[in-house]
């Protein structure tokens, strides 16, 4: 799953880096296809060549060598809203049709069930990065047909389209998930199964999915991670699985 | 530190204890829980492990913040635990970074509020009413807006200063400067005092001026288990750690008896610790610039 969400970036990207898996993937696709690929972090390292895996995107291994290290003012407004950034990682604890994500409560918002963190960053760069990618292990409870709130804007929200909304960005274009990769639907917006994983049927994806799960006409194969890809997360990225346990 | 605490921290304030991951005085924070403050606001980006400890020490009416998690390691249960109606109520204003960040630009310009294109599609402003919108005089776009932060108190943790409390800050910056330039009164609190001749040596190391200080701390390793670039590093070991001390209330009560209420101050609290040499930077100096004319 991080082997195939860090082969979404490009060369030459400009990535503004969540925590978590996103942060494994961005680093990994650094290691490989990527090495120019920009990271900024939140936080106010830009162009950050981190020499150990930051355990937070706050980490003093973001600082020493990157390119620039400005305040969180710059970040947001001279970053982000100034459009300079071209993917956003994200992850989520619920994920729905239209893509759009929930890290703030399970349950109602005066009376959660489970409390989560909150927006953080991931709010503004869902709506400003000139696209999305998400990542997340499929799973029922992390997929239904609609969120219990929206942090973080998908494609539709109360029957608007992101246009009509006003954002600049093109919003979540692919789901990375442990057994397929979904792609929004350019007319809908919907989420719909665009490739599959090795030895991995369509009916076991839309078991992990709360919504009849559409589907390309003609599905991808992803390929599986390289002796290379595993070696680098497992030997040189992330030794310690702080991320990839989980 | 007791006396900075004392003098410019009262109860029912509203506190900003700043540094985004880097600089994060836990010593102020501890103080305060030792000297017993009720009833405060506490505003952060992110509440972090400082703000679990002083909301389990009942210090804090409020939360006011935008990302409230222990990153990497898990969460922040003595919060979770006020949310979710398993202990006492915490009044909650949610934002998102960005929003946080916006506040506080417009404490320190002393404008009313500030403007972004922001919060489109989420849900975010249906659960703070405190995010609305205005429609720009020149386009008729509708912005969104967030009111000025104005705390009565902020802490910043800088690595360096002189007597008069003229900051240097190098790392991470988020938003301490805006902090300080928003909040009716500064405490500084540093690693390091130096000479005001070092300052000037070096004005643009300089991120809060001494001008809007009104007091200033020396309390070397102050801000563990955050860190201060070049001094020490993050003590990561300590957060993983943490989610299951803060899981557990009995635990966390513990905790906050030996390390918080069981020690005079920041010495007897690094003596506790076994001292934290283990945490000192390694040697990555940077020449620096020709100042002259």
């Amino acid at each position: 799953m991080t082997a195939v969400a860090a082969r979404e970036l490009r060369d030459g990207e400009v990535v503004f880096v969540g925590i978590g898996l996103p942060n494994l993937a961005c680093n990994l696709a650094r290691e490989t296809h990527a090495p120019n690929l920009v990271l900024i972090y939140e936080s106010g390292a830009v162009g950050a060549v981190p020499e150990r895996l930051p355990v937070s995107i706050g980490d003093p291994a973001l600082v020493t060598g990157s390119l620039m290290v400005c305040g969180m003012a710059d970040v947001f407004q001279y970053f982000l809203q100034n459009g300079r950034i071209g993917v956003g990682l994200l992850g989520g604890a619920q994920i729905d049709r239209f893509g759009n994500i929930n890290t703030t409560v399970i349950g109602s918002y005066s009376k959660p069930s489970v409390r989560l963190p909150g927006s953080g960053g991931a709010a503004e760069i869902a709506i400003h990065a000139r696209r999305t990618v998400v990542i997340s292990r499929l799973d029922r409870r992390v997929f239904p047909e609609r969120v219990d709130f929206v942090t973080s804007p998908g494609h539709r929200a109360g029957g608007r389209t992101r246009r009509e909304m006003g954002m600049p960005g093109a919003g979540p274009t692919k789901v990375v998930t442990d057994q397929a990769v979904l792609e929004a639907d350019a007319d809908s917006g919907e989420l719909v199964l665009a490739s599959l994983y090795p030895g991995i049927e369509p009916t076991e994806v839309a078991a992990g999915i709360g919504w009849p799960l559409r589907s390309r006409s003609r599905l991808a194969r992803a390929e599986p991670p390289t002796p290379r890809e595993l070696h680098l997360l497992r030997e040189v990225l992330d030794p310690k699985r702080l991320y990839l346990k989980r | 530190m007791r006396e900075a605490i004392a003098t410019h921290v009262h109860d029912g304030d509203t506190v900003v204890i700043e540094g985004f991951t880097h600089l994060i005085c836990f010593a102020a924070g501890h103080e305060i829980i030792r000297q017993g403050r009720r009833n405060l606001t506490l505003c952060r980006l992110t509440p972090d492990l400082i703000y679990d400890q002083m909301i389990a020490a009942g210090c804090a009416r409020k939360l006011v913040f935008s990302w409230a998690g222990n990153p990497g390691a898990g969460s922040l249960h003595a919060f979770r635990r006020a949310v979710e109606g398993q202990g006492p109520p915490l009044e909650l204003e949610e934002y998102s970074h960005f929003g946080m960040v916006a506040r506080l630009s417009a404490g320190a310009s002393r404008l009313p509020f500030w403007t972004m294109r922001n919060y489109m599609g989420t849900d975010i402003p249906s659960a703070n009413p405190m995010i609305r919108t205005v429609a720009c005089p020149y386009t008729g776009e509708l912005l969104a807006t967030v009111p000025a932060l104005n705390p009565d108190v902020t802490v910043v943790h800088a690595q360096r200063a002189d007597a008069q409390g003229n900051a240097q800050i190098w790392g991470l910056l988020g938003v301490q400067k805006e902090a300080a330039f928003a909040s009716k009164r500064v405490i500084v609190v540093v690693e390091e005092l130096i000479d005001e001749s070092e300052i000037r040596a070096d004005p643009n190391r300089t991120l809060i001026p001494g001008l809007i200080v009104d007091a200033v701390v020396v309390e070397a390793w102050g801000a563990h288990p955050s860190y201060a670039q070049g001094y020490y590093d993050r003590d990561n070991e300590f957060y993983i750690a943490w989610e299951a001390v803060s899981r557990d209330p009995a635990a966390l009560g513990r905790y906050l008896d030996d390390f918080v209420h069981g020690v005079e101050d920041r010495r007897g609290y690094v003596e506790k610790c076994g001292g934290l040499e283990r945490l000192r930077a390694s040697q990555r100096v940077c020449a620096g610039v020709n100042y002259g004319f």
